[in-house]
């Protein structure tokens, strides 16, 4: 943006603040260790853990990868050690066929579910923002209650709904929409139709939150300024919910991108999810370098649409 | 039928200001509603407007002129604001009609009304520049490319914000956001605009610059305004006419000093700027004279026709600067005078206001005006004072 030209006008305007005081600069600084430490120990320490076993072999032994580091041993030991480690795993997710598709399945499972998520949390979400004010804690609280349930007893619900003789097929023969009963478990469509079951009040708060806030007289505006109301909705809603958008269809794309349970009971046995391939690996082939090294490498991928993130964030509205 | 034209009148404070500002040496008198021939541009005939039970505005007939700067003026929760938003068509009037240049605006939605508001809040696009908000009208009307450029760059040197149209509103200050949203609304060269308390949210300096600004464009451009306003200042400085609402219906409409000199009514007095109301019964009413017996103390000689039997209850309005203070007792002979004990001065800088107890017991209150130093002011608290005014300075209230 070129320089801003000075104002015409000699109006009073609020300078930029002062800085605060140091002894409270102190305390503000303690006050960010809390999350700080926690991630530290929750996510940096376990994620070193996984690096490390991603760059090591496997070996059948206790624990079931090499080389393991011995303290006790000095330099020598950890020259050792370094070198044991290597990136072989990683040249093996990218060669191998089966991870390359795995990992594509997954981001285009994830994409198509998340764009889903959107067409069907979105007018649910505007319409929760356009009820009348009292009744929208109700709505909002609708939208999570399934959550009360255990979500493994919902996901095997839907086992039920959409096996042969499940409830969906019995509905669609008894209104002759179909003869014969549809093959659904274990296909895509059964996965997208969990995930986005599973996923939609993720989806839906975030647009909430940023539609509910929006100012109506904005609408108003542009109403008077020759705007029909379906088209002061997509130059005025529209735009002003995007923080929303982004943030349900981050907040969607990323866990669905390693979902494990949803593909595992409602797919079929032939491609896999990430999650499941990364399953495999860990539990049936005992590789734990391997499913490091993917897990790793799924992290990886997910750090762009974050980064996207951020940026526009940082880039978009300040004040309203 | 120009007795009150501008010059005619002296007034205090902002209205002489105002007077002066607009008529400027050419003495234009700018009265069309005195003009049987004159059609109105917007008539409201008779409008009602019920929310559930209760009446936000009743049977509310009120005529406005082409080039006119009207002010819809009272407290909150008078009804201005409805019948604003019933002229943009935000809300639809329960009863009565609403006629622009003739046409019944009845089932007109706000987008297809030649009409264009600016909200109290400037309610601008924050995802848009200041160009995108400008131009966010004339974009519905798909006008050229080329030709919106120019005008968005016409609006911007009206309200002298060039160079900063590539900016989000967010990185504006109060002042240059109101420009903004007076530019949005003007861009589409509206009928007629209004404006919801168009300088509340500024302060009181920049207020009155502003104020300044909104009359030249008002008379640059030669469009209507109407403003709703519940700043009797405002609404003084800014309009030809005000329209003072008192519960849904219109208690005066008239010039500004009109409103100030001859309000219609108690209420409208005491409403508009500072005044005594001194209750007393008619003695004796001729042709253009009257006398008055006030609980004020003693009889009131009055310079008016009084529409009331003698016996009658009444009210002389009289305004605090109309009150002439003194230590000794006045020489003219024919001014009312009565006498009393300066118990209060409240000191305002270009003015102070005395509370006098007369007497009688009644209270009075008398502006003076500070042209002298402070030290050199012969009345002080506890002093005895001689108050006195012309026949021709308070107004008498049947209502």
């Amino acid at each position: 943006m070129s320089a801003p030209p000075p104002a015409p006008q000699p109006g009073p305007q609020s300078g930029p603040q002062p800085a605060p005081a140091p002894r409270r600069a102190f305390g503000m600084r303690l006050l960010v260790l809390i999350p700080a430490l926690w991630l530290a120990l929750f996510f940096v320490a376990p994620f070193l853990i996984v690096l490390k076993i991603s760059l090591s072999q496997t070996v059948i032994a206790q624990p079931p990868y090499a080389p393991v580091l011995d303290p006790a041993g000095g330099l020598p030991a950890l020259r050792e050690f370094v070198a044991g480690l290597s990136l072989d795993n990683y040249a093996l997710l990218v060669t191998d066929a089966l991870y390359v598709t795995s990992y594509l399945r997954s981001l285009a499972m994830a994409a198509g579910s998340t764009l889903l998520l959107l067409l069907i949390g979105y007018p649910i979400a505007y319409g929760i923002a356009r009820s009348p004010r009292r009744i929208q804690p109700v709505l909002v609280i609708a939208v999570f209650l399934p959550f009360l349930t255990a979500f493994l007893i919902r996901i095997y619900a839907w086992v039920n709904i959409l096996q042969r003789e499940g409830l969906l097929n019995e509905v669609l023969l008894a209104l002759g929409l179909v003869r014969e009963p549809l093959a659904l478990l274990s296909t895509d469509a059964a996965i997208v139709i969990g995930l986005v079951y599973s996923y939609l009040p993720f989806m839906v708060l975030p647009l909430y939150a940023s539609l509910e806030r929006m100012d109506d007289s904005l609408l108003e505006a542009a109403a008077d300024l020759g705007c029909p109301a379906w088209k002061a909705f997509w130059l005025v809603t529209v735009p002003l919910s995007m923080p929303g958008v982004t943030a349900g269809a981050l907040l969607c794309f990323i866990p669905i991108v390693g979902e494990f349970v949803v593909p595992d009971l409602l797919g079929g046995s032939g491609a896999m999810m990430i999650g499941q391939t990364l399953w495999v690996e860990f539990f049936s082939n005992k590789d734990w370098p391997v499913a490091s090294a993917l897990a790793v490498a799924l992290l990886a991928i997910l750090l762009a649409p974050i980064v996207i993130h951020q940026h526009l964030q940082s880039r978009t509205l300040g004040g309203g | 039928m120009l007795s009150h034209s501008p010059r005619a009148i002296s007034v205090a404070g902002m209205a002489n200001g105002n007077f002066e500002q607009r008529t400027g040496g050419a003495a234009r008198i700018f009265a069309p509603w005195k003009d049987p021939a004159v059609r109105p541009l917007l008539r409201i005939e008779a409008v009602t407007k019920r929310f559930g039970e209760a009446e936000a505005v009743s049977q509310l007939s009120l005529d406005i002129y082409e080039r006119e700067f009207f002010a819809l003026l009272g407290p909150s929760g008078c009804g201005k604001t409805t019948l604003l938003r019933m002229l943009a068509g935000f809300d639809q009037p329960s009863a009565g009609r609403i006629l622009l240049d003739g046409n019944d605006l009845a089932g007109v939605p706000p987008h297809r009304r030649p009409v264009n508001m600016m909200f109290q809040n400037y309610a601008l696009f924050p995802h848009l520049t200041v160009e995108g908000n400008i131009a966010f009208g004339l974009r519905q009307d798909r006008l050229p490319k080329a030709e919106i450029a120019a005008r968005v760059a016409d609006m911007l040197a009206l309200v002298r914000l060039e160079g900063f149209g590539a900016r989000r509103p967010h990185q504006l200050s109060g002042g240059q956001r109101q420009r903004v949203a007076l530019a949005r609304a003007l861009a589409k060269r509206p009928r007629v605009l209004l404006l919801d308390e168009p300088l509340s949210a500024l302060d009181r300096k920049l207020r009155e610059d502003t104020g300044f600004e909104l009359m030249e464009l008002q008379d640059k451009l030669g469009l209507t305004f109407i403003v709703v306003t519940h700043d009797q200042e405002e609404a003084m400085m800014l309009a030809d006419r005000i329209g003072v609402m008192n519960a849904g219906t219109l208690a005066q409409v008239a010039t500004p000093a009109e409103i100030y000199e001859q309000p219609n009514s108690r209420w409208v007095a005491d409403f508009i700027g500072d005044v005594n109301l001194i209750e007393g019964r008619v003695v004796s009413a001729g042709l253009g004279e009257a006398v008055i017996d006030s609980r004020a103390g003693g009889r009131l000689r009055v310079a008016q026709n009084v529409d009331a039997p003698v016996g009658a209850t009444v009210w002389l309005a009289l305004r605090p600067e109309k009150i002439e203070i003194a230590a000794r007792e006045p020489a003219a002979f024919d001014a009312n005078r009565l006498i009393g004990q300066v118990h209060d001065i409240g000191y305002l800088g270009d003015v102070s206001i005395l509370r006098v107890r007369l007497d009688s017991g009644f209270e009075i209150k008398a502006a003076v005006a500070n042209r002298t130093r402070l030290i050199e002011r012969p009345i002080g608290i506890g002093d005895r004072v001689w108050l006195s005014w012309a026949p021709e300075a308070g107004v008498v209230l049947t209502q």
